[in-house]
């Protein structure tokens, strides 16, 4: 109670026009992806936030923000494939069905991003700014440890608060090698081999998992992450629209594509005979 | 008959507004909360073209069942010189919650200027679209309630547009809708602008049948378009009404016109 009173209690004209911190903002050069973020004033600004945005515990709640995805990552012998799908939804809206998922934060380094769309966009573009200031510091590319250690401490610090993202870090370096992380929302920071990341991951494990190998050679992995991701768009309804694919290598990432799912899944049915649950002609 | 109540029947959507925020419980017992937001309904949308950018916006404000404004602009010039926006390069269109609408168009205008009188250069496009992702986005604990696109001529003299979602997730798309009628105008636009389920006639039958490529379209096109899109959307949607405005971007500059809506 006693928070509430203060947070009410003030005279009525500070908040009038631009506060100090927003007007030296806007007259100095402003930083632009600064860390000061406005609050409700409220007691607790998330149940504030979940009450107004979360659409899985309140599907009727005014503010809709893009989610639902199908993501993933392995990797082989020949570096690292990245693949997603590119819908957005809000609610039972297809908001966009060309978002670009994969997101370049530098020559090679990649992220993915499911959960919340601007905190993946966001928190990326920010973790691309800060890999930037260490090799201009160290004189070396960042780990692909360390980059996704930064994004793990950042999300950490903000807990509780409401960020929504679950993404890979994908990257290869001298040091490493290749290295892939998983990194969520909740600080969980786990490096592996495989990842599939959205509400469409099990449906991508599935298939992944069964025909995944080490050893797999390049063409092979490659149409193995596009066939997982087909597989997600099929049975999951939140995801769908293009399938974007990647290949880390040593000396960076290559894009591979940006391709209809609807073509793709009736070559894969009519050419391969997969998808016999499926119909062609009635 | 209650459906016909229903303000949207695709969004299903029953609190919407502010006046009745708190009533999900049926027994008396009601929670009181920090509601700061009303929706105030109408809708905008924006194609490009190849060398100019359309935006529009109905002009009608509501209340829920309310009209309380027929001349209420959603579409702002950004960087121009005064009021009047004279000189403008970038416009920016917002729908939602009109005051959050304004104080932003406010802020980013305020800062597209700054960047003009500190580094001496128009504020490009793709630089403005960054900085309106991360103003939205700084609010992301307390979002500005506004679907918002932007757009302007990029470095090579194209039409440029960018969607947004209200804390800052952004795209470069050809088209967008957003707004109260967004649901009924988007698939329109998929199907017109970017010739979506459309096939070339005599390319073959069944699977083997060629999509027809999207293609900038001339401006006189865009512009029957949106017309088409707004009367339809305002005899569907009970928000949407009274006045198209539109913002036309091209090399010139912005040219606004004005097309009246039904008013009922």
């Amino acid at each position: 109670m006693d928070t509430l009173v203060s947070a009410y209690s003030r005279p009525a004209f500070e908040d009038e026009g631009y506060s100090s911190d927003e007007h030296h903002e806007l007259v100095q050069s402003p930083s632009s992806l600064s860390l000061k973020f406005a609050m409700p004033p409220v007691a607790k600004p998330s149940s504030f936030l979940r009450a107004l945005t979360d659409d899985h515990a309140n599907p009727d709640c005014p503010i809709k923000l893009a989610h639902g995805t199908t993501t993933l990552a392995f990797r082989f012998q020949g570096g690292i494939i990245v693949a997603t799908d590119s819908r957005a939804t809000a609610g039972n809206w297809i908001a966009s069905q060309t978002v670009k998922k994969i997101i370049e934060i530098n020559s090679c380094l990649l992220g993915t991003m499911a959960g919340g769309a601007a905190d993946c966009q966001y928190w990326l573009a920010y973790l691309g700014m800060q890999c930037r200031l260490h090799e201009l510091r160290h004189k070396r590319r960042i780990s692909v440890a360390a980059a996704s250690k930064i994004l793990s401490n950042l999300v950490y610090s903000y807990k509780g608060m409401g960020l929504s993202m679950g993404t890979m870090c994908a990257g290869v370096t001298p040091q490493e090698g290749p290295a892939l992380y998983y990194i969520d929302s909740d600080g969980t920071r786990l490096a592996g081999n495989l990842f599939c990341v959205g509400s469409g991951q099990t449906f991508a494990y599935g298939v992944l998992d069964a025909e995944y190998r080490y050893d797999l050679k390049e063409d092979e992995a490659l149409e193995l992450g596009r066939r997982s991701i087909l597989a997600a768009t099929h049975r999951d309804a939140y995801s769908g629209g293009y399938i974007n694919l990647y290949h880390v290598k040593e000396d960076g990432w290559v894009k591979h594509g940006f391709n209809d799912t609807n073509p793709i899944f009736w070559k894969t049915k009519l050419e391969k005979g997969e998808f016999s649950n499926v119909t062609a002609n009635l | 008959m209650a459906s016909s109540l229903i303000a949207d029947p695709t969004s299903s959507s029953h609190n919407l507004y502010s006046f009745s925020p708190s009533d999900q419980t049926a027994s008396d017992i009601r929670q009181h909360s920090f509601y700061p937001y009303t929706d105030n309904g109408g809708s905008t949308l924006g194609i490009t073209g190849n060398d100019f950018a359309i935006l529009a916006g109905d002009t009608r404000s509501t209340s829920g069942y309310s009209i309380n404004s027929r001349y209420a602009p959603k579409v702002y010039r950004i960087g121009g010189e005064d009021e009047t926006g004279e000189g403008a390069h970038i416009v920016l269109s917002l729908v939602g919650y009109a005051a959050d609408g304004t104080a932003l168009q406010e802020r980013l205008n305020t800062v597209v200027k700054m960047y003009k009188y500190q580094h001496g250069k128009r504020m490009t496009v793709k630089a403005c679209a960054q900085r309106l992702a991360t103003i939205l986005y700084s609010k992301r604990f307390f979002p500005y309630y506004v679907q918002a696109i932007l757009a302007g001529l990029d470095e090579d003299g194209r039409g440029a547009l960018y969607s947004y979602d209200p804390v800052g997730s952004y795209e470069r798309e050809q088209c967008r809708a957003a707004g109260a009628a967004a649901s009924l105008i988007m698939p329109f636009l998929d199907n017109q602008v970017n010739f979506k389920n459309q096939y070339m006639p005599g390319s073959g039958e069944g699977h083997d049948l060629h999509a027809k490529q999207a293609e900038p379209l001339p401006r006189q096109e865009v512009e029957r378009l949106v017309k088409d899109a707004f009367t339809s959307a305002t005899e569907r949607h009970i928000e949407v009404g009274d006045g198209l405005q539109m913002l036309i971007v091209t090399a010139k500059g912005v040219e606004e016109t004005f097309y009246p809506l039904k008013r009922d």
